[in-house]
């Protein structure tokens, strides 16, 4: 079903911006992404037409990586570490007890539209872990206490 | 009155911003300069005051301390940083700048010893540049540590169609956990990137560069793309680098959450536009690499050590190290660790100075039970080899590997078992598909130490075959390197893999 938020002038505009690009596949769906929460159904033809590859293909890509959405993630995306140096520091039991509290499995949002979470594997704050990601913003050294303030600071 | 403070993630992950919106608001008049972070973690947010000429450190600083600060009262004062006992026993080398210098001025970077390398280089051949690199000792920081050099002349020497070019790639995947060196250099001291890109371009007549970067850090995305406009507009990329006539440009593009990304292979075909799956080599990518074409692939730090070597001469920089391991390490000290950080060395020190000496040991106080060295890839070392040396050929002697140089420390409370199986989990959820043993082996490897954990006595001798399948037919490290922390775990925690057989008997 078509969204009727998803403006297809947009998604040309998009993808005119990048196609003088060596390989501008990864950063058109990055900018799609960014303009509209996830690379919109609506994409995958222009897209796989004006790069001339197939929907097959197209869809292989976006199903390699981790990063791209086919929906929007709720208002918030919420990055736990899972990796080695946070779980050393207890990152493991913080993530159980966040997901928990929530009452979500990895990559589940809350029903009020407010937190997404999602599993990420180091990011790069490995002297100052457990870390976490809350949209843009990074943010070490997180026990329950901090975990709590940044679950209320998105709504959740 | 000139006041310090990082804008580093891991600085601002632990409240920078908000100190330094306090010394803001308590000092309208002070001259706040944002820098990269020294590499002392455990002390950030590390707050610098100038007086007289010598910069005083104050950390951890919170934003309550700011009054204090600025008065000179602070509790929390360390004497002048550079005497520090972390920064005094470091040779910095590649990581000169950072923390020093404004990430962003190119001014700074000038009046700190940047572009000198690159001024040096405008002045010699192609060749002369990868004989430099060569004469160095430069092997890849990324992780295999092939010599750069090599690496170098093999792209140099390489035919290319008229009209087709070269390229020169950074990898900036930096999926290793426990790893942040590539990070801190791109948020701290950028510029030294791009300049050793740009030697490289020189080096093997490549006019374009790429940077593929994680997605993973945003506040690094940031600054690269930031320092790649101003020196675009300074002249330092483009089609007359420094005035020279020769012409290099590069853009930075963004990763999209895949581990396996980080292999070089992988990462052509993800820049290209494609799954991220791994090629089989031959063909090298020095000589069919993106689109085909003749490509350097190098690490951040391999990158961005270029510079130096140029500013001070290969002789200087080779002189540090141990045995094939020349120059600088760049440690990343990390996990369960008193004082973890950043620390950059002469290869050969041992890991036992690192986790309790500069580390100080466990930050829990609880005593040490392993060091996992070299990222996800790399062996679970215990106490007992604490005092195997630094170097790449001296740490896969001790069956370690050196990798990227992360190091993550565990205290006595770290399961040995549940780390063997989130080793093989990672390796099933990063595959990228395109070989059996590691695709279908990560799963089987996962039930195997579910077995185990339950008290299957069976279960070991399966796992170690598995392993050894792994190993063997495995594309890429990233199968064929799973086996190293699961039979460490195994063979040096036997202990862990014992627990529940133990009690139920
Ligand atoms: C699974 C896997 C992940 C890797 N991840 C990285 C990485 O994040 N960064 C990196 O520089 N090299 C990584 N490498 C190593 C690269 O394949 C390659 O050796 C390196 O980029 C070459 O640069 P260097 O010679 O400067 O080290 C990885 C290798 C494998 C097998
Ligand atoms: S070992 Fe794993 S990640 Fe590497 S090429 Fe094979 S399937 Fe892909
Ligand atoms: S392991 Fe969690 S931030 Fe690196």
């Amino acid at each position: 079903m078509p969204d009727p938020a998803i403006d297809t002038a947009e998604i040309d505009e998009i993808i005119q911006a990048h196609l003088h690009l060596e390989g501008p596949l990864l950063p058109i769906l990055h900018a799609l992404q960014d303009a509209f929460g996830c690379v919109p159904a609506a994409a995958h033809v222009p897209v796989a037409e004006a790069l001339n590859i197939t929907r097959a293909e197209l869809h292989g890509v976006l199903s390699f990586y981790h990063d791209f959405r086919a929906a929007p993630a709720g208002r918030h995306v919420l990055k736990i570490c899972r990796a080695e140096a946070c779980q050393s520091v207890g990152g493991t039991a913080l993530a159980e007890a966040t997901l928990a509290r929530l009452g979500l499995d990895w990559h589940g949002t809350t029903t009020n539209g407010a937190v997404t979470v999602e599993p990420v594997y180091c990011l790069g704050l490995c002297a100052c872990a457990p870390a976490v990601m809350l949209g843009d913003r990074v943010v070490g050294r997180v026990d329950a206490a901090r975990m709590d303030s940044l679950l209320a600071e998105a709504g959740a | 009155m000139k006041i310090f403070v990082p804008m580093d993630s891991a600085a601002k992950a632990v409240g920078a911003d908000e100190v330094v919106a306090a010394l803001r608001a308590a000092a309208p008049d002070a001259e706040i300069v944002r820098t990269g972070s020294r590499g002392m973690v455990w002390l950030e947010p590390l707050v610098e005051v100038e007086i007289s000429g010598v910069r005083h450190g104050y950390g951890p600083a919170t934003p309550e301390d700011a009054a204090a600060i600025l008065d000179g009262t602070s509790a929390k004062a360390l004497g002048p940083v550079e005497d520090l006992d972390w920064m005094k026993r470091q040779t910095r080398l590649t990581f000169a700048r950072v923390g020093v210098i404004d990430p962003l001025s190119l001014q700074d970077y000038e009046a700190h010893g940047g572009l000198a390398g690159l001024r040096r280089a405008l002045g010699m051949t192609g060749q002369e540049i990868v004989d430099e690199v060569k004469a160095s000792g430069l092997r890849g920081r990324g992780g295999a540590g092939f010599p750069t050099g090599i690496k170098w002349q093999t792209v140099h020497d390489a035919p290319c169609d008229p009209g087709a070019r070269k390229y020169v790639v950074c990898n900036a995947d930096e999926g290793d956990s426990g790893t942040f060196a590539d990070r801190m250099v791109m948020e701290g001291d950028p510029f030294t990137l791009i300049e050793g890109m740009v030697i490289a371009g020189l080096g093997v007549g490549a006019e374009q560069g790429y940077v593929y970067l994680r997605s993973e850090y945003p506040d690094a995305i940031k600054v690269m793309r930031r320092a790649v406009e101003i020196a675009r507009a300074s002249g330092v990329l483009g089609r007359d680098v420094l005035g020279s006539g020769r012409a290099f440009d590069m853009e930075i593009r963004v990763g999209a959450g895949a581990y396996v990304c980080g292999e070089e292979t992988s990462l052509l075909n993800s820049l290209e536009g494609q799954r991220g799956v791994v090629r089989a080599k031959p063909p090298l990518p020095a000589l069919e690499g993106f689109l085909g074409r003749p490509t350097v692939v190098n690490n951040v730090i391999s990158l961005a050590t270029v510079p130096v070597i140029f500013e001070k001469g290969a002789q200087a920089y080779a002189d540090f190290g141990l045995g094939r391991s020349r120059g600088t390490v760049t440690l990343q000290i990390a996990g369960n660790v008193a004082r973890g950080g950043l620390f950059e060395t002469a290869f050969g020190i041992t890991l036992d100075e690192v986790v309790n000496d500069l580390g100080g040991g466990s930050a829990s106080g609880h005593p040490v039970k392993a060091v996992q060295v070299g990222g996800p890839l790399g062996a679970y070392l215990p106490v007992s080899k604490f005092d195997a040396r630094l170097g790449y050929e001296e740490l896969d002697a001790e069956g370690g590997l050196l990798g990227h140089a992360g190091l993550v420390v565990f205290d006595d409370s770290a399961d040995m078992l549940g780390m063997a199986r989130f080793a093989m989990e990672f390796c099933a959820i990063e595959s990228c598909g395109k070989c059996t043993p590691c695709r279908i082996g990560a799963v089987r490897g996962v039930e195997t130490i579910d077995r185990i954990a339950a008290g299957d006595l069976d279960a070991a001798p399966l796992l170690a075959d598995l392993c050894e399948t792994m190993k063997e037919g495995s594309l890429c490290a990233l199968g064929g390197f799973t086996p190293l922390p699961v039979m460490s775990a195994l063979t040096h925690f036997p202990g862990d893999f014992a627990r529940v057989r133990e009690a139920a008997e």
